[in-house]
């Protein structure tokens, strides 16, 4: 019940984070990944002791690539971001880094070597877009046609309009999150991150779901005179327990594989923990009692 | 009782299939028979290339028609490299990815990129082109008229160009057309000579221009150098040639004949995009998802019994025979399992325990109703599924959705993986967990099973 009673306050606390991570993403921005840019990523490890970024920079210097980054990774590695490289200038590159600063031939291995041409890049970037446009329209009828039956004293499609709210809130967050992780650590947007917000879409309106699924057989079973609000409140609370813990066995997924699992997906799975905690919030202490907000409303035009 | 003894039984076998099923994804690991996991390029090493196909210069009607040989030539070409278990393939951007054909080669193992890039790109080029000898002479004598340095004498272009026209005029006729070739000796002289067969198209084209251009010499280009130019005698129906001439000897012969038919790109493509992952980095990736599942299971059933009690361990049991279930599914389809594919694998562990999770708080709120422990089972169950339903049904469609669209490896097996996994876990969290729970369920309420089937911290 204390959900809906201050709900207010919870309000406000998604309303800081949404303003936070929008703020952050219009401050830093997005880091975009090669894979939306277009552009060549080289990841190499050396054999010995690496040499220092200053060597690395000359080294890469005295090719004509044009701009570049190079970035520690591991303990003996380097990443370095390129615009898009042919083969042979990729050789080129690669016959610069093996040697040192007194252009004796050091070791290294070539560990990962990515390169997107602009075409490709575009192309991914619409693609991305149009899937989550896809998931969220997708959500939203399903949604309607789901709860077709409940239309006191809210209507079925602003359950939608709902989830659509708590949606948008779970994708910001995470957003702004890599908008900070970018700035400071690197992070980038890239196609693995678009896939990290459908999962939390997806995700996040499971959730919601439950709880409203649970709001509908309470209206069902309505005693007379139960206020809508109440109904809402009791749906929460019977919802609760299951809510936190699914999102803990989740939760510890994701843990596991951040400490654990694969280097590959480490930022996919922060932007997972960070989205997933966000749409466990969201359907607790936004969706909800977003109804009840709905319904204030409505009663009050009605008068 | 009887019932009891029915989901006793079922119970057992459901058991025992799942410990079956354990066995036959471990030995068939060990023994690396036909059946071990298929692992995507990132985790086994390997490289991705993407290229862009040009058909602007197709009919709309030959595109696919086109790709399809287009990927025909390349896996050829692929095959001849010997890798095992390459993959190659046309991809249509549709509407979406703003038109155009992609063909996607992934060569497991191989990376050195520029080997895999010379042997997939080498075009050799077949070109029958029509003989304009006055121009031809006109440029030959230009071309003579060079001084002893090879500098042109009096002005000549440093190109020779002929006012009456192109020396060799494009007849159309190309190795675009082209059915198959082989090697064969001149019945007289037992010089070697390849033979060409033109597919439909192309025979009719070679009639006509042979009936049109008796007298006439077509010249024959082999990757932009002429092979021989023949006079044309007569019409020649049928669409067969004979390409002899200089001194060929029958290596080259074999070799013009390898590449003819391995060869010519019925479409030309450039390089878009090129993956190279390092087999340690590979390796490591693999590892660190295996790890990372085993721990994700340990802890998620831990979660479970200490929560849920008795349920919570018949949810853990029910979990391990979804694993089961997933893993042959992975091996039967078979499924290429990627980083992102096994993160989804393991996300998809935890989430398969939510429907668990839906059901025994059902159950206990009809405990707390008052109902025994059978009734509340039942309830429980068919109250919870309509949250289930609806929940795993947003889950696929999006998992749909990322599936069509995506474009990348990563992200399919990841959409794949996720979807398997909603429907799997809809069958394994509610019957298999349901029969476990009724296979054990006691008749009566006592102080013990009370303890049991409640949950929660408080009792």
């Amino acid at each position: 019940m204390f959900v809906v009673l201050y709900r207010k306050w919870f309000y406000a606390v998604s309303a800081l984070l949404v303003i936070a991570s929008v703020a952050a993403m219009a401050v830093w921005g997005l880091r975009y990944g090669i894979d939306f840019t277009g552009g060549s990523l080289i990841e190499l490890e050396y054999a010995n002791a690496r040499p220092t970024v200053e060597v690395v920079q000359k080294q890469i210097g005295t090719t004509d690539i044009g701009a570049f980054s190079a970035r520690e990774s591991g303990d003996k590695g380097f990443i370095i971001r390129t615009k898009h490289l042919t083969q042979e200038q990729h050789d080129v590159v690669i016959a610069a880094l093996a040697k040192d600063a007194d252009g004796k031939v050091v070791g290294v291995e070539e560990k990962r070597f990515d390169s997107v041409g602009p075409l490709l890049g575009q192309e991914a970037a619409r693609k991305a877009w149009v899937s989550i446009a896809l998931v969220l329209l997708a959500i939203v009828a399903f949604i309607t046609y789901a709860f077709r039956q409940v239309s006191e004293p809210v209507s079925s499609w602003k359950y939608g309009i709902i989830a659509i709210i708590a949606l948008a809130h779970d994708v910001i967050i995470p957003a702004g999150a890599f908008a900070y992780l970018g700035q400071y650590y690197g992070y980038e947007v890239d196609t693995l991150f678009i896939t990290a917000l459908l999962v939390i879409l997806g995700f996040s309106i499971h959730d919601t779901i439950v709880v409203f699924d649970r709001v509908r057989e309470n209206l069902k079973h309505r005693s007379s005179g139960e206020q809508f609000e109440h109904i809402v409140g009791k749906s929460i609370g019977q919802t609760f327990v299951r809510s936190i813990n699914t999102s803990m066995t989740v939760l510890i997924s994701l843990i596991i594989l951040y400490f654990v699992g694969s280097e590959a997906t480490k930022h996919f799975v922060v932007a997972l923990l960070v989205g997933i905690t966000a749409g466990t919030y969201s359907s607790i202490f936004l969706g909800s009692p977003l109804l009840v907000t709905f319904e204030k409303m409505q009663e009050k035009k009605g008068r | 009782m009887r019932r009891m003894t029915k989901h006793r039984s079922i119970a057992v076998i459901l058991l025992a299939l799942s410990i079956l099923g354990g066995y036959f994804i471990y030995s068939s690991e060990v023994k690396k028979g036909n059946y071990t996991f298929k692992l995507g390029l990132d985790l086994s090493g390997g490289t991705h290339l993407v290229y862009k196909a040009d058909t602007s210069g197709l009919a709309a009607g030959d595109v696919q028609a086109s790709m399809s040989s287009l990927r025909d030539v390349i896996e050829r070409r692929v095959n001849l490299f010997g890798v095992s278990e390459p993959v190659v393939q046309v991809e249509e951007s549709g509407v979406v990815g703003g038109g155009g054909h992609k063909l996607i080669v992934e060569l497991p193992g191989i990376t050195d990129v520029n080997k895999a890039i010379a042997l997939i790109g080498k075009t050799p080029v077949l070109e029958f082109k029509l003989v304009n000898e006055s121009a031809l002479a006109d440029i030959q004598t230009q071309v003579q008229a060079l001084d002893a340095n090879g500098k042109p004498i009096g002005g000549i272009q440093q190109s020779p160009v002929s006012s009456k026209g192109e020396p060799f005029a494009d007849t159309g006729l190309t190795g675009r057309l082209l059915e198959r070739a082989e090697l064969e000796f001149d019945q007289r002289t037992g010089e070697p000579q390849v033979s060409v067969q033109f597919n439909r198209e192309g025979s009719e084209l070679f009639a006509k221009i042979t009936k049109e251009n008796v007298g006439k010499r077509i010249a024959i280009f082999l990757d932009g150098t002429i092979i021989s130019s023949p006079v044309v005698r007569e019409e020649i129906a049928g669409g067969k040639a004979q390409i002899s001439g200089g001194n060929m000897t029958s290596k080259e012969a074999q070799s013009i004949v390898r590449d003819l038919n391995y060869g010519a790109l019925p479409v030309p493509i450039t390089l878009e995009g090129t993956q190279k992952i390092g087999a340690s980095l590979g390796a490591s990736a693999l590892q660190a998802s295996v790890q990372s599942g085993i721990w994700a299971f340990v802890f998620i059933s831990l979660f479970l019994i200490l929560w849920y009690r008795l349920p919570g361990l018949l949810a853990s049991v029910s979990l391990a025979v979804y694993v089961v279930v997933m893993l042959l599914l992975f091996k039967a389809i078979p499924v290429v399992l990627t980083s992102a594919g096994l993160a989804g694998f393991i996300l998809s562990v935890g989430m398969a325990v939510d429907a668990n999770i839906l059901i025994f708080e059902r159950m206990k709120e009809e405990f707390k109703r008052g109902r025994d422990i059978h009734s509340g089972i039942f309830e429980g169950f068919s109250r919870a599924w309509f949250s289930i339903r609806d929940g795993n049904l947003s889950s696929l469609i999006t998992a749909a959705i990322l599936f069509w669209l995506s474009s990348t490896p990563l992200v399919k097996g990841f959409a794949l993986i996720l979807g398997i996994g909603v429907l799997v876990s809809m069958f394994t969290a509610i019957t298999v967990s349901r029969t476990f729970l009724l296979a054990i369920a006691p008749k009566s309420h006592g102080k013990v099973s009370t303890f049991l089937f409640n949950n929660g911290f408080k009792n």
